[in-house]
């Protein structure tokens, strides 16, 4: 009964389509193909999965130039009908709704409501059909580029003769080294289970300098299984190479983990290092200076919703000036009148982290709050197969380094610098200076406040924005402080790019619960041999 | 001055006067109470305030329909601050000071674990709505939420046979919940012929940030050339830079899906569900489920609360369907007496939200369907996948040594949560 009924409908929207189409393909005179492409087209609005996969199966075998847009439309979630005719559309998100466009023509049609029109779900393993369906009908695509990723997608999804022909017509006409050494890379993975010998050795010659695990992973298979000696030695040979290879990359990796955990705890620990490293104050409202440059961020990109890919350069400064002023309202309000009274200190400026994150609870709820990220952001970088680098901890890692030289240079080249290391090693003489000790202190507390702000702005595209948010930083920080050295930047740097490599070659080991604890157990036998850390301060300073 | 302080003692003699007044006035009216031991505050305040407003709102709309047994329902409402020692001093509140006739509470299995003594000893009534690892049925407990065979061993069903996973990941925080459910799954996973090889097991403390490592690991893992998933029973906010990392190193759905047992409608609504979608979660319920249960349902809850962006998810549902049920169960005892109601309670039924009907068996856990969704870039889920008809909840789990044997029933005339069917003995234990 009900299917009888859907059977019904769905002629009903063929009869509707086919008439929409008919003046179009009355135009292009192709009027059978014309056709084929509407109605396939048109049975992607089906509900059912089946349904879809079957249109996008029969899509595939027509050789209209539209096919591929409106699968990538499809992939990309941009393909919608319209509810009153099921007419499929491809959509653009405006300030007012969404901006239909015919997929016949590419003609506008207008702006509607987004409840007019329903997307074409999708699942699974329909997007991972699609993804190589796109990537086959990419092949003959004009940009080298395209054509290579394509290849590279296509690796270890051919499963039959009939769909590695494209790729080996497609082999034969390309010119692009890099893109043929691909094509051969993903048949040869394909011509690994062919079982004729002689072309499997061609293949193991091939993938012998590769780094995909699927070829890995059938070489080694083959290797095993070979009943020929000498290509079962040849493919373990090439397994014995790759292996290699891949121990190589992933030491490099994990290095690169290291290094960019260790850039977090140096954004983290710069301020601190200032705060408490230059000027000793016991500053455990750090953490929340952070979470102030976090909500900066999350508010700067609630005013600038449709400009996310510039938020973050306009929440640096903010966020400095923010978690700064904040910070020298702390130093003017409470810090002034605690100096030389360090437990005092920390429990008057525990009981402002407190307040913080009771003011931020009741301006913005205690619910985390969504920062996006921007898109030059997300992703990897790919160096090759084995190594990629996710570009968010690249920038985050060049970005604590630079934050790291500025503020070197502001301590070692700005008479504010000089005036900040005066009073530090020596209050009363910089006084009788004549610089203005107090003005010192509270510029330099907001520097080091502002810093803590920056860093949160790091921190908001790695991690939850909510409350909590500075809690979970503010021992790293200490320690990282702690371990460097007291009052030394360069310590800090190293003391927190070694923490975080040691971390992440622990990691493997032992598990993420107890690298953290191995690391810590290590810290304080450290401090137990050195107390005044990595790079103690030397000379009369150090007395005080 | 003397006659200053003589006027201000004699306005708060009138106002105690005043305040008893109104006391024994609603005292008075006399009224069936039902206590709501939610946190409010601190880290569980996210996810359990949604709950207090459930209850709320289900009393709300029962007193418009009259009441209960011609009385009217008061609802108790505490904090237990998400500090589970607070959980069981606010029980002990709620049922000797308030005297309560049932408490809607508790989210995770500590705060639960915590009370558990307290609702024994006042022989009190508890409503768990919440997906939990098992092992545990206590008479004066009834666990709407789902069990693991009601959730985790589906999911993994799922994913054996329609997805063709054959290389698992088991990754968690490491409390009790995913300890304890990993655990079940593994004996689960190894019963069904996969090698140890081919199961990795993480945990992660609360709040876990930093991913790299652990993404990259699963993705070596994964690129073996078998299908894998991962079973994720990661809590919390924990989430959001896991999911993040997975996008970032260009893991995808199709590539490692990952099946979530703590990830629903209102963990999404918080964040960019983007990176997100394909993977998947197990629920007893789907606010996108479509059937006109549903649809009124979503319609009073955003009557209720005045927002219309609100979500509605699995544990809003249990306490939906436990409300249902013990209204219906004490006006078949004709009492709010606990053992009344609680025998009341067996067999009862109550239409699910997503179809079907939901029954109250003789362990105290709910026959209810299972849906696999999968996560829409609206943060809604697409459901992929249900079970033929409704799964009983199994309190002890039939995949671990120490409790294949036990079964709890709390019908006459083994009366008992912890009964091993082969020495035929209660373990005394009753929780």
């Amino acid at each position: 009964m009900s299917i009888s009924v859907r059977l019904c409908k769905a002629h009903s929207w063929f009869f509707l389509l086919w008439l929409l189409a008919v003046p179009v393909a009355a135009e292009v005179e192709t009027l059978p193909l014309e056709h084929e492409f509407v109605s396939t087209v048109s049975q992607l609005s089906a509900r059912s999965f089946k349904a879809k996969t079957a249109a996008i199966e029969k899509l595939v075998t027509l050789t209209d130039v539209r096919v591929l847009t409106v699968l990538e439309h499809l992939l990309a979630g941009t393909l919608y009908y319209r509810k009153q005719d099921k007419a499929i559309v491809y959509v653009e998100k405006v300030a007012d709704g969404l901006r239909l466009y015919s997929v016949m023509d590419d003609s506008e049609l207008g702006v509607v409501s987004s409840r007019e029109v329903k997307k074409v779900s999708l699942n699974n393993s329909l997007r991972s059909k699609l993804r190589s369906e796109i990537a086959r009908l990419k092949l003959q695509h004009k940009n080298p580029k395209v054509r290579l990723q394509a290849a590279k997608t296509l690796q270890g999804k051919i499963d039959s003769e009939q769909a590695a022909l494209p790729l080996r017509e497609a082999l034969s006409k390309e010119r692009d080294k890099a893109v043929s050494q691909a094509l051969k890379e993903t048949l040869a993975i394909f011509d690994l289970d062919s079982g004729i010998t002689p072309i499997q050795f061609d293949a193991v010659k091939v993938l012998k300098n590769s780094l995909s695990q699927e070829a890995r992973v059938k070489l080694n298979r083959l290797a095993h299984e070979a009943e020929d000696k000498e290509l079962s030695r040849a493919a373990q040979a090439a397994v014995e190479k790759i292996d290699s290879r891949f121990k190589f990359y992933s030491f490099v990796e994990t290095l690169f983990f290291g290094l960019s955990l260790g850039s977090v705890l140096l954004l983290i620990a710069v301020g601190l290092a200032i705060t408490f490293g230059v000027m000793g104050v016991i500053n455990m409202a750090h953490g929340e200076l952070m979470m102030l440059g976090a909500y900066t961020t999350y508010v700067v990109q609630l005013m600038m919703p449709n400009a996310i890919e510039y938020s973050l350069f306009l929440a640096i400064p903010l966020a400095f000036i923010v978690s700064g002023a904040v910070g020298i309202a702390i130093e003017r309000g409470v810090i002034r009148f605690l100096y030389g009274r360090p437990l005092e200190t920390l429990l008057a400026t525990f009981g402002i982290s407190l307040f913080l994150q009771q003011l931020v609870r009741s301006i913005f709820s205690s619910l985390n709050r969504p920062v996006t990220t921007p898109q030059w952001m997300s992703g990897f970088l790919q160096i090759n197969d084995a190594l990629s680098l996710t570009y968010n901890r690249l920038y985050i890692l060049i970005f604590s380094l630079m934050v790291f030289m500025a503020l070197l240079l502001v301590l070692k080249k700005t008479s504010l610098g000089l005036q900040v290391r005066a009073v530090s090693q020596n209050r009363e003489m910089a006084k009788a200076m004549g610089i203005r000790t107090e003005w010192v202190d509270a510029l330099t507390f907001g520097l080091g406040s502002g810093i803590a702000g920056v860093a949160g702005v790091a921190l908001s595209q790695l991690t939850n924005v909510g409350p909590n948010l500075g809690q979970s930083y503010i021992i790293d920080s200490f320690m990282v402080v702690v371990f460097g050295g007291v009052g030394n930047l360069w310590g800090t740097l190293v003391g927190a790019m070694s923490l975080g490599v040691l971390n992440k070659f622990i990691e493997p080991f032992s598990g993420a619960v107890l690298a953290k604890i191995v690391v810590l157990v290590f810290i304080i036998l450290f401090i137990q041999r050195r107390p005044r850390g990595l790079f103690p301060q030397q000379g009369r300073a150090a007395e005080n | 001055m003397r006659n200053k302080r003589l006027g201000r003692s004699r306005w708060s003699v009138m106002l105690t006067g005043l305040l008893l007044c109104v006391s024994s006035a609603v005292s008075a009216a006399d009224t069936i109470k039902v206590g709501v031991l939610h946190s409010l505050s601190g880290t569980m305040a996210i996810s359990e305030t949604t709950l207090k407003d459930t209850v709320l709102m289900l009393v709300d709309q029962q007193n418009k329909k009259g009441g209960v047994l011609g009385k009217k329902l008061e609802a108790v409402v505490v904090d237990p601050a998400s500090n589970w020692p607070l959980f069981a001093e606010k029980a002990r509140e709620l049922l000797e000071k308030e005297k309560v006739d049932v408490v809607f509470g508790c989210w995770t299995s500590v705060s639960r674990k915590s009370v558990l003594p307290v609702f024994e000893e006042l022989n009190g009534l508890l409503f768990y709505p919440v997906q939990y690892e098992g092992e545990e049925s206590s008479k004066n407990v009834f666990y709407t939420g789902a069990a693991p065979n009601q959730q985790a061993v589906p999911a993994v069903d799922y994913l054996m046979n329609e997805i063709g996973v054959t290389r698992w990941v088991l990754a968690g925080t490491d409390y009790v919940y995913p300890r304890t459910t990993n655990k079940i799954l593994e004996a689960y996973l190894k019963s069904k012929g996969v090698a140890q090889s081919d199961i990795m097991i993480n945990y992660t403390p609360f709040g876990h940030s930093d991913w790299q490592s652990i993404v990259s690991d699963i993705k070596k893992f994964g690129s073996q050339g078998k299908k894998t998933a991962v079973v994720s029973t990661i809590n919390g906010d924990a989430n959001v830079p896991f999911y993040k990392e997975l996008g970032n190193q260009g893991v995808s759905a199709e590539d490692i899906p990952v099946v979530a047992f703590s990830v629903g409608e209102e963990e999404l609504s918080g964040i960019d569900t983007a990176p997100l979608v394909g993977h998947l979660a197990a629920w007893n319920y789907f606010m996108s489920v479509d059937t006109p249960e549903n649809a009124k349902f979503i319609k009073q809850w955003h009557q209720f609360i005045g927002d219309k962006k609100r979500v509605t998810n699995d544990p809003m549902e249990a306490h939906v369907i436990g409300f249902n049920m013990w209204v219906k169960a004490v006006q078949k005892a004709g009492t709010t007496d606990v053992d009344a109601v609680e025998q009341a309670m067996i067999g009862m039924t109550s239409p699910n939200m997503t179809g079907g009907t939901a029954v109250m068996n003789k362990n105290h856990h709910l026959s209810k369907p299972v849906l696999i969704g999968e996560i829409q870039d609206d943060g809604q889920f697409e459901v992929v996948w249900e079970t033929d008809g409704t799964v009983p909840g199994d309190a002890w789990s039939d995949y671990l040594p120490g409790s294949k044997d036990i079964i709890a029933d709390w019908t006459a005339p083994i009366k008992c949560g912890n009964y091993n069917t082969k020495s035929k003995k209660c373990s005394g234990q009753n929780y």
